[in-house]
């Protein structure tokens, strides 16, 4: 009986999920409401199976996330009966900042990194899971599994550790954190094979459907509601578009596409040649966008 | 070969279910770039189709600006890393790839092949399952060569892929690959490899990396690809004994108890006897719990919750195991160990040892030799410094289950925690237990030797002397509670306590000084004999330090100022002068010094935590507290 690799995968993921819970006070899974959450919810829920998961999910709020997203994430909370935390950069949401007057890069920085280290600091979290994967960018390539963070929530490349076997150095001092990555060796396609095989519920977003769409600084933005305000010259056209990421609303480009159910997404994911971020508008802004943001706390 | 088949674009769904077979495989490249490594790996990278056109489209621009290959593409650059480079401090990395084929999941790691990096390779192999080691064609082995190898052999690495690379620069000579390849295999014949797969490849060209070579009709073996999509990767661990450490107690409710783990060896099923390992006790398996329903058996690597037919309370580190087939069980083992930190390993200093769930105060007591990883020869050292292999005696604060790691990479491997700074400063592999504690209740005879190495320390009588105010007693509590935190095993015998109990029926009213100490010191006798450190304050005229063993007893004294006590002092039945100190049984202690105290340190106008600090510091530098190498020598 050899388990095949999406089943090594998932139990190296379990074995990371349940000695963070293990060695840590207080840990907490960061959801996103993505593919990539879906796949650790799902893994949470074995690792702790039959019991509840023990720790909370939380949810950054921008404010700017697609509805379908928000719905669904109280929907999943609902079903699979988890603690849901949902918290707002509440003086940033109150300064109305938001992607399209302050720039996507000082929006993400507020709303987005600002908000994460504000609900961090706030539930004294010592541990959170976070979806990332080696394979998203060259820069988390050399990435390990537990991400330590000073006080502030910043990573200082001195203060990482080797990782050996499968042997894991929990030992932090008060107010320092860590990150944890189960899904580090999973790459895109594993991802959606997992999806597929285990019948992962996902947003509806990743299906292509037709939806109102403007074409904007080269990318498709969804008109999510009517705080997408429309520059002269654009028109909104239905189009049959899906979501190969799902961000906020205004900085996520949409593909067009007729992949309507799980196989076909992952046809047109094998045969496409772009790569999965490429729809995300923020890791253009700067060079090295990524590692400057994850020096700041964001990931 | 890779995704880009007729499948996928006709029958998705075919194609999905092909996939559902699929292994997974680790291994590692050893080179440097200047063999072809970044080379390699990007080549088989880009073969694979998981290079996307964007990154494609980057790679090309980048080859034109700072690419090595002229026109061509470099495909050495679809790996650069960080942004920030080494210079930085990022001293640890290891890079993970990946890409699959139709076949298998792959899971490449990539670390610097130069000496510096050795503890970034030790951490890369430790999970892979195969080596392919590089060869430049035109250099032949090197030392790097013999290093990799040793290193991988180290960490357990039984398949090497030997790819003689950069062939089209030595005109596909099959003599030279042939040269090179019985030079290598005579090399490495020693180092336990199962396997050796020679392969002649050039990256750049792609020579026998995916498909044969056209240049090289002479070669008939596997290529590059084939033999990594077909090498057996069930591991050894599959066949050894069940293992399998508790990692989490899952109690949802009082009807349902579950051992969480991840099961490090053999297979296990419902029915099953099992016991555990550090107390013996036995049950059987009820059921294996999963999301996906109960299974009927669990194999290595697999994550399963375990519930057992007793109600037994079985904690997190323990180990479950099957009652005929025991792991070793032992407090003091012997390992090689890579030192992983800056600051080099001392023996004696107290480190936390983590293997799987379990983590334990432990000390490196003796480094027996070092291993020179370039020559392979075993070398006396003092000390290990980072990237450097040694072997070592480590004594542990309490017995744990483990495996030889040349059975089991699983149950025998361990990292080192330095308990300051919380580094992983060495990663340990074990080889055996030490001595006596092998799992076996032996019929042995206790004596204070015995009962001290079973605490990993010499047994001491620190006795307090000096005016103070509150008491030698504070400071003494604090140096206690310090050393308690170093590991050792202590007891602290205060006058005050004695007073209380044992010395209840003295008078007090007409002080009798010498029976008290008497009776103090018969008592801190006992205890050094059962191999403890024992620390008194009580106050005394004198003491019978002839009960003692001159090296085991130590004089502590507080110098503080009669000035200072004077002031401080609240006790009504206090009189000292200059010169002349009357014993006075209570806590306003005095404490009488003899000539020669072997440490002194200044207790006026300090605060206890700072004199007790100076002291343990003392007790240290004077290696009072330390391990007498007589201790760890091979007896």
């Amino acid at each position: 009986m050899k388990p095949t690799h999406l089943q090594q995968l998932e139990a190296e993921s379990i074995h990371v999920l349940r000695e963070v819970a293990a060695e840590f006070e207080n840990p907490v899974m960061l959801y996103s409401i993505g593919k990539d959450s879906a796949v650790m919810l799902h893994l949470a829920r074995k690792a702790f199976f039959p019991g509840k998961i023990p720790f909370p999910l939380l949810h950054v709020d921008t404010t700017w996330k697609f509805r379908e997203m928000i719905e669904f994430r109280d929907r999943m909370a609902r079903d699979c009966g988890f603690e849901l935390l949902v918290h707002r950069n509440e003086e940033g949401a109150r300064q109305g900042v938001n992607p399209f007057t302050h720039g996507s890069a000082l929006y993400t920085d507020i709303m987005k990194t600002e908000g994460l280290k504000q609900a961090l600091t706030k539930y004294h979290f010592d541990a959170a899971f976070g979806g990332a994967r080696r394979d998203e960018e060259k820069s988390r390539a050399k990435e390990r599994i537990f991400s330590f963070r000073t006080e502030t929530h910043r990573w200082d490349p001195k203060s990482q550790r080797p990782e050996l076997w499968n042997i894991y150095n929990a030992r932090v001092r008060p107010g320092e954190s860590i990150r944890a990555f189960p899904l580090s060796n999973w790459t895109e396609l594993d991802v959606w094979q997992y999806i597929y095989l285990e019948a992962i519920p996902i947003v509806p977003l990743y299906h292509a459907k037709e939806r109102p769409v403007v074409e904007r600084d080269g990318m498709l933005i969804l008109v999510d509601d009517d705080r997408l305000k429309l520059r002269p010259g654009e028109q909104v056209r239905m189009k049959s578009v899906r979501f190969r990421t799902l961000g906020c609303y205004p900085l996520t480009g949409a593909v067009e596409s007729t992949a309507a159910i799980l196989p076909e997404i992952i046809q047109e994911m094998l045969l496409t040649r772009s790569s999965e971020r490429q729809g995300r508008l923020i890791d253009h802004d700067q060079a090295g966008s990524m590692e400057k943001k994850k020096q700041e706390g964001y990931f | 070969m890779a995704h880009q088949s007729d499948l996928i674009a006709e029958d998705i769904h075919a194609y999905l279910k092909s996939q559902e077979e699929k292994s997974m495989l680790r291994f590692i490249t050893c080179g440097s770039v200047d063999d072809g490594k970044s080379t390699l790996i990007g080549r088989l990278l880009w073969d694979s189709k998981m290079i996307f056109e964007d990154q494609l489209a980057a790679l090309r621009a980048d080859s034109k600006r700072v690419g090595t290959q002229g026109e061509g593409i470099d495909y050495a650059l679809l790996l650069d890393g960080l942004q920030a480079e080494r210079e930085q401090g990022i001293t640890i990395d290891v890079a993970y790839h990946f890409f699959s084929t139709d076949k298998r999941k792959f899971i490449v790691a990539d670390t610097p092949g130069h000496e510096q990096y050795t503890r970034n390779m030790v951490t890369g192999a430790s999970t892979a399952q195969v080596a392919v080691i590089l060869i430049d064609a035109r250099k032949g082995l090197l030392t790097q060569t013999r290093r990799h190898s040793y290193l991988v052999s180290l960490v357990g690495i039984r398949h090497i892929v030997l790819a003689i690379n950069k062939m089209d620069l030595v005109g596909y000579d099959a003599a030279r690959f042939e040269e090179i390849r019985r030079e290598y295999e005579a090399f490495a014949a020693g180092l336990g490899f199962a396997e050796v797969v020679a392969i002649p490849i050039s990256a750049l060209q792609g020579d026998n990396l995916l498909a044969q070579g056209a240049n090289t009709p002479w070669y008939n073996g596997p290529t590059l690809m084939e033999y990594l999509e077909t090498v057996p990767v069930a591991g050894a661990a599959a066949d050894r004994p069940f293992r399998m450490r508790v990692q989490w107690v899952n109690r949802p409710h009082l009807d349902f108890r579950g051992f969480c783990g991840t099961v490090a060896a053999g297979t296990i099923r419902p029915g099953d006897a099992v016991a555990v390992a550090s107390s013996g006790q036995t049950s059987r398996v009820a059921r294996i719990v999963t999301m996906d329903g109960d299974l009927d058996e669990a194999v290595a690597g697999q994550a399963v919750t375990l519930t057992l037919v007793d109600e037994i309370d079985i904690s997190r580190g323990e180990m479950l195991t099957p009652p005929e087939e025991r792991p070793c069980l032992a407090d003091s083992l012997e390992a090689k160990i890579v030192w992983m930190h800056e600051e080099p390993l001392v023996p004696g200093r107290s480190y936390l040892l983590k293997a799987g769930a379990t983590t334990v105060p432990a000390q490196v007591r003796e480094l027996s030799c070092k291993v020179n990883v370039n020559t392979l020869r075993h070398e006396p050292g003092k000390i290990l410094a980072l990237n450097e292999v040694g072997v070592c005696t480590v004594s542990l604060g309490r017995s744990i289950p483990f495996d030889p790691y040349r059975e089991n990479r699983g149950t025998g491997s361990f990292i080192l925690i330095d308990r300051m700074s919380n580094a992983t400063v060495g990663a340990g592999m074990i080889e055996r237990p030490r001595q006596r504690a092998a799992g076996h209740w032996l019929a042995i005879e206790l004596d204070k030797k015995a009962r001290a190495e079973h605490k990993g320390q010499k047994p001491r009588v620190l006795w307090f002397t000096g005016l103070s105010e509150t008491g030698t007693s504070s400071v003494a509590n604090l140096v206690e509670k310090k050393l308690h935190c170093l590991g050792r095993h202590t007891y602290l015998l205060d006058g005050e306590v004695l007073r209380r109990g044992l010395n209840r029926d003295l008078d007090h009213a007409d002080p009798d000084p010498v029976e008290h100490v008497r009776r103090a010191t018969e008592t801190a006798r006992i205890l050094a004999d059962a191999g403890l450190i024992v620390l008194v304050a009580v106050t005394a005229p004198c003491r019978n330090e002839q009960l003692f063993a001159p090296e085991e007893f130590v004089e502590i004294f507080v110098d503080t100022p009669l000035v200072v006590c004077e002031k401080r002092a609240s006790d009504p039945h206090r009189k000292a002068g200059a010169g002349e100190v009357r014993a006075v049984i209570g806590s306003a202690a005095i404490c009488a010094r003899s000539e020669k105290p072997q440490i002194t340190v200044a207790g006026g106008g300090r605060a206890p935590e700072e004199i007790a600090e100076r002291i343990v510091a003392e007790l240290f530098d004077g290696g009072i507290a330390e391990d007498d190498a007589l201790l760890g020598s091979g007896i």
